[in-house]
């Protein structure tokens, strides 16, 4: 029991991670009904640039708990300020000029910008992975049992608890941004029917720009918070992160945006609790069958909806 | 009306379809008898094109069965079946109402792919064809040529060699039916085939339907929006409205039915019907 | 549309608040893509990890950046629009690519033939030979898949997986176990085919599931097998030996084994014993598969089963409305596809002398579907300079040493050709999506054979 609640507490954290990726994922496809295969990479570039930024502050687990709350918040919003622009540039570039092409092109053209994404950090700040000392410490003692091999402490770190509210507070954010605004009610114009939506006088391709730099912002954030979390960031981890949270999306239903959220937090349990409960070498490897399963299976996912083969 | 007729080739009995909460067919059933020319029509959003989906195997009716009997006897249940094997085994071919041809193949290659599974018998499921056999070669100058017998009929034997996405748009309807006839089929569906044809085009389908239905053994069954075309060539007509029949019989019956005329003008009044039936009897009788 | 109409078109007016204000735009975007990914760098010190920072890199980046952008403004993009030539109706017209693309082939097999006599000794053009008619197989095996049947496969790369393992575990723990030691110098031989044999059988139990799936579905859980296969590589060591990899024997030429003294492959034939035999052996053995994987898949084309591909790739509703029997034509698809890539992995193995799962990422992948997708779907003459053009380029990036100079120090050039790579997958979807031979070859023809233009053809569902 106990050490399920631990896992439960793990999973939930990593799967936060996962549905603020997962987001951007759905929200691209949604709008223009491509997988942009190098969001895991832009979540790569905000790690990596929120690594950086911690680095340049000097920020260490000394520092007192006001500071480094503020300093965090500053180091979230460069690190979400340069992934947007990471993404509205590869939109500008790779995308947008695609429009219309055949269908293959935009997704061979993402795969392209993934390996150009993860080879310019690669160069430019070498392969090996630089682990960092943990910057947001302590936590809570839950529950402590005694067993014959000792006791078994169910812990809630300051940083979990971090990651969970900053990420309810993202979302929140996000929710009225996305149902309250002029932006959000285009956004859906837009997943409707592109034409339809520019005659009426809506323009296109800066909601589809907003689209991206919105995604890239909440993957940045996801970013600075995986880098917290596991200490370290390289340049290689937008690749399985960014198959898990579209395995997210898909299993919350494209499109759907707490769909995406809920996805995540599945797709975190699951892989918490593979590798606590079974091998912790295959726990990826559970992860890709989830998502073969599922699209196999669930297409629509679960907050998706089902689609009729016309003919 | 709906016991299953001995001399029929398709009897649809209490067909239903429902997608979710909507009914689109609700307990249809109608005969379609060889030789003879059926036609399905009826207001938009009647449910005729989901019959032919039904009776292709496209969808899974929700209720009812589709009998399919061959001249030479066999009999299939097409509900129970997938669309390839309807169209492969009980030999029923369609055409689609947005024209669905392989754009990026020439003419005759559409034609190829229509007589797909014989010519796979021919090339020993491929092994005999890689090593060059004898048999396949033969196989494919008689596809070849039953294709050019098709082309002429049609008339784009001059155009075998180009893309079928280069085709103007009423030789794209020819060449979808001669393409579903080199299926060599019993049975024959045609989705608004007259759709988008001009008045000269419209006159040459229906030479050729009738051509097809005298020169073949094949029953056909057509949905179509042209009357002229329906009333020309049609030899029994069924009318759906809400996706249930409401009339059935040969063009000069279903033309005086007054259930036919409420449903396509939507009047109630007796008066206002008999003026509508006697427009409508004009221009059928005119286009006719 | 005459000169004289031409040359009244005049150039637009410059305007250059506008102009400043795009640089002003551009200077932005580009710092914080810049900063502080390229301006500053971790660097693990003796005590701790400190920035160091590149300034005058980014300062030379935004200076060239800019001055190019400012060139644009001023000489390309306000320029008249140029007069738009009328669309040529796709098939009717016959170009010199046309009358030209049925001698290619032939020239290019005999230089392929001759290619190990015309290096005259040289081990390096032999070497690169093998490497590029490697990955001209596999695209080839690919382009069934893709071009042909439209199925858009991103884990083709576990079917090569698939073929080097079968044949490092076969020639290694099961055929020595089972026949004896004796069998070893000939287990290329008998494991050649089985390994076809291994992926082809993979390839349908990898399609089966996805058949239902169309488009970027039907990519992302091909991805997703292609990765469980090498993750279950790395991780079942009892099997595979996990991430060390197998040793595996070399291939013989017919039992005799390219090494000096008795019994050997020069000492049978009485010559000098010179290592660069073994090389151009394997040379013609992945000449010859090659050959064979385009005489089968171009005859494969013209079979019903070929056709059958296309018309999928074309339109699947339309192939079920016709009898055909969309699974079982999915699936042959998927396992030719497959075999062709088994053979590859199998002499991949043999030559490497060596396999690991490392060898089997994405990223190949990746790279095999770069080469089918520039070649332009479905072109097997395309993929043959498709591959050159990449592989070569590949290649190329170890020569280019002088780069060295305006790098920062500590990197070496070769870590820029994947970069190369990528860029290059996005400029040719940006310039030439349809790839170096667009148009299509029918199959079968009444009179004479029409390219049918790529507009008209399909890339199918995925």
């Amino acid at each position: 029991m106990e050490y399920f609640l631990q896992q439960l507490i793990n999973g939930i954290t990593l799967g936060s991670i996962y549905g603020l990726i997962a987001i951007g994922y759905t929200m691209v496809y949604g709008i223009i009904g491509m997988i942009n295969f190098a969001h895991g990479d832009v979540f790569m570039v905000g790690s990596v640039a929120a690594f950086l930024v911690v680095l340049g502050m000097g920020l260490t687990g000394g520092s007192g708990l006001l500071l480094i709350l503020f300093s965090l918040i500053i180091v979230a919003v460069i690190a979400m300020v340069v992934a947007s622009a990471y993404n509205w540039t590869i939109e500008r570039l790779a995308y947008k000029p695609l429009r219309g092409s055949f269908r293959l092109a935009p997704l061979i053209s993402a795969i392209g910008m993934s390996i150009v994404l993860q080879e310019f950090v690669r160069v430019s700040q070498e392969g090996r992975p630089k682990p960092v000392q943990p910057i947001v410490t302590g936590g809570y003692e839950l529950m402590t049992r005694v067993t014959e091999a000792g006791e078994f402490i169910v812990r809630l770190t300051n940083m979990q608890i971090f990651i969970i509210v900053s990420t309810l507070i993202i979302m929140a954010v996000f929710t009225a941004l996305i149902q309250k605004t002029s932006l959000g009610r285009a956004q859906r114009a837009c997943e409707q029917d592109m034409k339809m939506a520019s005659l009426l006088g809506i323009d296109v391709d800066r909601t589809i720009s907003l689209t991206f730099i919105m995604g890239a912002a909440l993957a940045a954030f996801a970013g600075l918070m995986f880098f917290l979390y596991y200490g370290v960031t390289d340049f290689f981890v937008g690749f399985l992160a960014g198959i898990k949270a579209f395995t997210a999306a898909v299993l919350g239903g494209i499109g759907s945006l707490p769909g995406a959220m809920l996805g995540g937090l599945i797709i975190g349990l699951i892989e918490t609790m593979w590798s606590a409960y079974f091998t912790v070498e295959y726990k990826d490897v559970a992860a890709f069958t989830v998502l073969v399963v599922v699209l196999i299976f669930l297409p629509q996912g679960l907050l998706g909806k089902p689609e009729v083969e016309k003919v | 009306m709906a016991s299953p007729d001995k001399n029929a080739v398709l009897s649809v009995e209490h067909l239903t379809m429902r997608f979710g909460g909507l009914t689109a067919i609700s307990d249809l059933s109608f005969d379609a008898y060889p030789g003879e020319i059926t036609a399905l029509i009826g207001p938009n959003g009647a449910g005729k094109t989901t019959v032919f989906n039904c009776i292709t195997g496209f969808y899974k009716p929700t209720e009812g069965r589709i009998a399919f009997k061959h001249p030479d006897g066999k009999e299939f249940l097409l509900e129970r079946m997938d669309d390839f094997k309807i169209a492969q085994n009980a030999k029923v071919a369609r055409t689609f109402q947005n024209i669905r041809l392989f754009s990026g193949m020439t003419v005759l290659e559409n034609l190829m792919v229509a007589q797909h599974n014989k010519l796979m018998l021919a090339s020993g499921y491929t092994v005999g064809g890689i090593l060059g056999l004898g048999g396949f070669r033969r196989a494919e100058k008689a596809a070849i040529e039953l294709a050019k017998s098709w082309l002429e009929k049609v008339r784009l034997i001059d155009r075998a060699d180009d893309p079928a996405g280069d085709l103007p748009y009423g030789d794209q309807r020819r060449l979808e039916i001669a393409r579903a006839m080199c299926t060599g089929p019993s049975l024959l569906c045609l989705d608004e085939p007259a759709a988008g044809l001009n008045p000269r085009e419209s006159e040459e389908l229906n030479k050729l339907l009738k051509a097809i239905r005298t020169e073949n053994d094949v029953a056909i069954l057509l949905i179509e929006h042209d009357m002229s075309v329906v009333m020309g060539i049609s030899d029994h007509i069924v009318v759906l409205d809400y996706g249930q029949k409401i009339s059935d019989g040969d063009p000069a019956s279903v033309k005086s039915d007054p259930a036919v005329i409420r449903a396509y003008l939507g009047v109630e009044d007796e008066e206002e019907d008999a003026i509508a039936a006697k427009a409508i009897a004009e221009a059928l009788g005119d286009q006719s | 549309m005459t000169a004289q109409d031409v040359s009244t078109l005049k150039a637009k007016p410059i305007d250059f608040g506008a102009v400043a204000k795009d640089l002003l735009g551009t200077a932005v975007v580009a710092m914080l893509i810049l900063v502080p990914i390229i301006s500053h760098k971790s660097v693990i010190t003796q005590y701790s990890l400190v920035l160091e920072t590149r300034w005058p890199t980014i300062a030379i980046i935004m200076a060239v950046l800019l001055s190019v952008r400012l060139a644009m403004h001023l000489f390309v993009w306000n320029r008249a629009p140029k007069p738009v030539a009328a669309r040529s109706a796709g098939a009717t017209k016959v170009t010199w690519t046309d009358t030209v693309a049925p001698y290619v082939l032939p020239v290019m097999i005999v230089l392929a033939i001759l290619l190990p006599i015309l290096a005259g000794g040289e081990r390096r053009p032999i070497d690169l030979g093998i490497y590029i008619l490697t990955y001209i197989m596999l695209a080839w095996g690919l382009n069934v898949v893709v071009g042909l049947a439209g199925l858009l496969d991103l884990g083709y790369v576990a079917f090569y997986a698939v073929g080097a393992y079968a044949y490092a575990l076969l020639s290694t723990v099961y055929f020595p176990y089972w026949f004896g030691d004796g069998i070893v110098p000939w287990a290329f031989y008998i494991t050649l085919p089985l390994a076809g044999l291994l992926a082809a059988l993979w390839g349908v139990i990898l399609g089966f599931p996805v058949l239902r799936l169309r488009g970027d579905y039907l990519a992302i859980v091909t991805l997703a097998f292609g990765e469980i296969i090498r993750l279950v590589l790395i991780n079942w060591f009892d099997f595979t030996n996990g991430p060390q990899g197998i040793t595996v024997p070399k291939a013989t030429f017919f039992g005799l084994p390219f090494t000096a003294g008795e019994g050997g492959f020069a000492a049978f034939f009485g010559i000098e014993h010179n290592r660069i035999y073994y090389y151009i052996f394997l040379y013609y053995v992945i000449l010859a598969l090659a050959l064979l994987t385009y005489y089968v898949t171009n005859r494969l084309r013209r079979l019903p089963i070929g056709r059958a591909w296309e018309a999928l790739r074309e339109d699947e509703i339309a192939c079920r409305s016709l009898g055909i029997n969309t699974t079982n034509t999915k699936l042959t698809a998927f396992a030719i596809g497959a075999m062709f890539g088994g053979f590859a992995g199998s002499f991949f193995a043999a030559r490497q002398g060596f396999v690991s799962p490392e060898s089997f990422v994405f990223i190949e992948s990746a790279i095999i579907l770069a080469i089918v997708v520039l070649g332009g779907l479905g072109s097997q003459l395309g993929i043959v300079f498709a591959a050159i053009a990449i592989m070569g380029a590949f290649e190329l990036f170890r020569e280019l040493n002088f780069l060295e100079a305006v790098l920062p120090a500590g990197t070496d050039p070769v870590h820029f050709r994947m970069l190369a790579v990528g860029l290059a997958m996005v400029l040719m979807m940006r310039f030439r999506p349809r790839g170096f031979v667009t148009r299509r070859q029918p199959t079968v023809f009444l009179k004479e054979r029409k390219a049918v233009s790529g507009d008209l053809v399909k890339e199918g569902h995925g």
